[in-house]
């Protein structure tokens, strides 16, 4: 069984709208290996949420997928029939979301949520329910089965949280994609949060996606980032290397904006590309101090700059 | 010399008309969507050309090429649809399509009138319900309660037997039933806008109740009230109908769609057109209405959502 | 809600008195004399100070005694209790082809948005909104009856049938409670066409809700996750899907049949059914004061209890409003 457990090559994804094809992803690049947990960090309107919901195939019209492909486990997920996807879905990779309360259906309760996740054809009724119970307690809520019976709208969003993800990894999936699962959340609720998740991915063995636009909170659970700017990954390298040298002009940028006592607040010149149109060659080659001719002729490739470090930049050839 | 002359206003004039657009870039292109918008639906292009097209055969009615509405004419009564007479004639021998078109003017002002009646006293008491709250805005609410639990029609029939058969009663009574909707409209309107920061800023600055209201509360449901209106033509007109089919509306010899739909009802078994084809003339009417309604709706739905 | 219904009183009271026509001169007719109708007047105590007679009604009402019909010379509760179940099968007939009819148009034309099957459905939902029910009901006659003769003509039952005892007064259960299996047949043809035409019309508002609120749910966050959970697409459409699309539709079911009734007083006269539009129609027309007052009264009362019953089963449906 090999190390990697979920590869996309050069995903493409464009939505078709009325003001034009807003062309979100433009070849991504992205590996996850086994045990592993991957940061994937941008701005919003890079497009992390967008390559999350490609991966699980949830894209809708008017968006489309358009090339590319996604290795989970050894198949092509963009290959396989709509009821093979299915089948991956919620048991090989699982997904959380950002505003648990909204992600829960209102009128069910959360355990009979949590209970339809985990059935499948060999499992029991009455097992399920069990099941169920025992999983929210694993996720830390109090008195498991008075909560089976509580609505979404009883809930704080924290308590909420743990229910997504209870429900999540009830199957105990290889992969969890986790998007923006702290951001709506008090801050002491997040590290509560972050915890637990790292204790059950750890205990089931599994592997996480987790999608952060805080360099931050990326930093403290995991193993390596990807940071991700306007439908491609510009820099990919494990946690220390990343905040020690940076590579990429826009990662530099990243590590810059986060606010020093002493130091002016920094920020990155321009603005956020239209997508419609994008910037030609390097799409970030507009605001980059230090953008070469080419840059805004080709379109730098990911490379292996380092071991372990990839970076798609023109500047690293010179 | 005097070419010179009217170059350089041509040049002054182009330049204005430059700065304007320049100026006014975010309202053409506004315009420019809406535009855009209407034109895609083609419901709502439909409607507007029905409408459009009542509005102006009405208004001709008198100057086209027809029979006497009123003229009796017995020897030709129940005549089936011909070329000499396109719709057929009705049981005391007049032009079954003369009537109808007639019967277009008597349909449109009375869905003109009770819209604006009822728009007007809707507007006034839900601005002031939404905006000085409280005691009023209960008293007010109460009332329109129950005018809500009443079916609409059953409430207006009640009023029009009160006052008595005729086309204005009629109106009246639909008027009296129609007001609710738009109180609660201009209600809710006025509540949302009256906490909106701008309107607090312009109160603070002195601003009087009335100035406020009218300035800032209506152009904000201004679009609201006009499509509730469209809908609600389609609406009255067919409630009118309904009303002096039943005998409590326009009485005879009226050209109005309803009556005609009645009197024409104790010959369906052998003549057929008496009573269909001023139906048709209703339906068609509401339709364009309606349509125009919805597709209005729509657009200010992307609008607002934009 | 209780102060609502008083003020349908008062209302009504005020319609019914404040009156420029002449009931009792209007039934005696030009010709007769003064005296004769100063007397029946003051038989009906029609005479006396107009807060005395409220105050007087109110108390009746209260008892159930709704006062008696000109028109009919029956005690106006009497009269509703013999029409009323006639108009109640029809609407209820109505309603149940309305739900059948409109709910999937609403949910094919949001799953299929924009396409043919949405145009259809939306150009169904307005005709819904723009036909007049009486017209349509002479057209179907027109066509079905006089024409083609595929379906009977007015009234409940054919001519020459006789009714089965009446024990609730719906034909439907009376004829099979006495076993009459050929009134049971002739009741339910001479429903179609009434129950047909005013079931469109409450499908179309029918499917029109259906369809926003589908359309709104659609786009909500838990389908997502629901699709995300990997469920089977029927698990996804109706328990999250349709089990939050529905509730709102239950208030358009519950206005709709509101609305039958109305509709019931337009067509019940055209196609001679005698229910309680029929005798709605002619009491509106004959200025029947007690008559006018107890069918608005007993109509706004249905209303607001259906009402009541549909805004129940909504917080039932919906635990949000439930558990608030």
């Amino acid at each position: 069984m090999s190390e990697e457990l979920l590869t996309v090559r050069n995903l493409v994804t464009h939505f078709y709208t009325y003001r034009g094809i807003v062309k979100a992803l433009e070849g991504v690049d992205l590996t996850v290996d086994r045990r592993e947990v991957i940061g994937l960090v941008g701005e919003t309107g890079s497009g992390k949420s967008v390559t999350a919901l490609s991966i699980m195939r949830l894209i809708e019209p008017p968006g489309k997928i358009i090339g590319g492909e996604v290795i989970f486990d050894g198949r092509d997920l963009l290959k396989l029939s709509d009821e093979e996807m299915r089948r991956v879905r919620g048991k090989e990779i699982s997904m959380i979301f950002q505003e648990p309360t909204l992600a829960l259906n209102p009128v069910l309760t959360i355990g009979l949520q949590i209970q339809e996740a985990i059935e499948t054809q060999d499992i029991r009724k009455e097992d399920t329910e069990k099941l169920a119970t025992v999983m929210l307690e694993k996720v830390g809520l109090p008195d498991p089965e008075r909560m089976f019976k509580n609505y979404p709208h009883e809930l704080s969003g924290g308590m909420a949280q743990r229910a997504m993800i209870a429900m999540a990894l009830s199957m105990k999936p290889k992969l969890l994609i986790a998007d923006e699962p702290t951001s709506s959340l008090d801050v002491t609720v997040q590290a509560q949060i972050l915890d637990l998740m790292k204790k059950l991915v750890e205990e089931i063995g599994a592997s996480v996606l987790y999608i952060t636009h805080n360099l931050g909170v990326a930093a403290e659970i995991c193993d390596k980032i990807a940071v991700m700017y306007t439908g491609n990954i510009v820099e990919f390298s494990d946690v220390l290397m990343m905040f020690e040298e940076p590579l990429h002009p826009y990662t530099q940028g990243l590590l810059n904006a986060i606010p020093k006592l002493g130091h002016d607040l920094y920020t990155i010149g321009g603005e956020v590309p239209d997508l419609v149109n994008p910037p030609t060659g390097c799409r970030f080659h507009p605001r980059c101090q230090e953008a070469l001719d080419i840059c805004s002729k080709a379109k730098p490739q990911l490379i292996e700059v380092k071991k372990g470090h990839l970076v798609a930049c023109h500047l690293l050839k010179y | 010399m005097g070419d010179d002359m009217f170059r350089n206003v041509k040049n002054e004039a182009q330049r204005f008309v430059d700065k304007w657009a320049e100026e006014h870039r975010y309202q053409i292109q506004d315009v420019k969507f809406t535009m855009y918008l209407w034109r895609r639906s083609r419901l709502s292009l439909v409607g507007s050309g029905i409408v459009v097209a009542l509005i102006v055969v009405s208004l001709l009615a008198p100057h086209l090429p027809l029979y006497d509405p009123f003229e009796l004419n017995v020897q030709n009564r129940l005549l089936p649809p011909s070329w000499e007479h396109l719709c057929g004639t009705d049981q005391l021998g007049r032009d079954i399509l003369t009537r109808m078109i007639n019967g277009s003017r008597i349909s449109l002002m009375i869905g003109a009138m009770v819209v604006t009646i009822a728009s007007l006293i809707g507007l006034v008491l839900g601005l002031v319900s939404g905006y000085f709250g409280r005691k009023i805005d209960e008293a007010i609410m109460r009332l329109t309660d129950m005018f809500f639990a009443f079916p609409r029609l059953v409430l207006a029939m009640a009023v029009a037997a009160a006052l008595g058969p005729g086309i204005n009663n009629t109106m009246l009574a639909i008027a009296v039933v129609s007001w609710p909707i738009y109180a609660r409209l201009a209600r809710a309107g006025a509540l949302q806008v009256k906490n909106e920061i701008y309107v607090e800023a312009a109160k603070s600055i002195g601003a009087g109740h009335m100035r406020t209201l009218f300035l800032h509360i209506l152009p904000m449901i201004l679009h609201l009230i006009i499509v509730q209106a469209t809908l609600d033509m389609g609406g009255v007109i067919l409630e009118a109908a309904g009303l002096s089919f039943i005998g409590l509306g326009a009485q005879p010899p009226s050209p109005e769609w309803g009556l005609m739909v009645s009197e024409g009802r104790h010959y369906i078994h052998m003549n057929w057109w008496v009573s269909t084809l001023p139906g048709v003339a209703i339906v068609i009417t509401a339709l364009g209405f309606n349509l125009l309604g919805d597709g209005l709706r729509d657009i200010f739905d992307v609008r607002t959502r934009r | 809600m209780v102060l609502v219904l008083f003020g349908v009183l008062v209302i009504t009271f005020l319609l019914s008195h404040v009156v420029p026509a002449d009931p009792i001169g209007a039934i005696l007719g030009p010709q007769a004399p003064l005296e004769m109708v100063e007397k029946i007047r003051h038989e009906w105590g029609f005479d006396r100070p107009l807060y005395e007679q409220f105050v007087d009604y109110v108390w009746r009402v209260l008892h159930g005694d709704l006062g008696k019909s000109i028109r009919t010379n029956r005690a106006v509760t009497r009269d509703l209790m013999n029409y009323f179940p006639a108009t109640i099968e029809l609407a209820t007939f109505s309603t149940f082809l309305a739900i059948v009819m409109g709910i999937p148009l609403g949910i094919i034309s949001a799953m299929k948005k924009d396409k043919i099957p949405d145009h259809f459905a939306r150009v169904f939902a307005i005709s819904g909104i723009s036909i007049p029910v009486y017209w349509l009901e002479l057209v179907m006659l027109i066509v079905f009856y006089y024409q083609l003769g595929l379906l009977p003509g007015p009234g409940r039952l054919d001519p020459y049938m006789t009714y089965p005892p009446r024990v609730t007064g719906l034909l439907l259960i009376d004829s099979l409670l006495a076993g009459r299996l050929d009134a049971f047949v002739n009741a339910l043809q001479h429903l179609i066409i009434p129950s047909f035409v005013l079931g469109m019309f409450g499908a179309a508002s029918i499917a029109r809700m259906t369809r926003s609120s589908m359309l709104e749910i659609l786009r909500k966050e838990y389908v997502r996750t629901a699709k995300a959970k990997g469920l089977r697409e029927r698990v996804v459409i109706i328990r999250h899907i349709l089990r939050n699309a529905l509730i709102p539709t239950v208030t358009v079911i519950g206005v709709t049949y509101g609305g039958l009734l109305e509709g019931s007083i337009l067509t019940e006269t055209i196609l001679a059914w005698n229910g309680l539009g029929q005798y709605a129609t002619g009491s509106f027309l004959y200025l029947d004061f007690m008559a006018v007052m107890g069918v608005t009264i007993f109509i706004a009362v249905i209303y607001s209890l259906t009402n009541l019953f549909v805004d129940i089963l909504y917080a039932y449906l919906d635990p949000r409003i439930r558990y608030g």
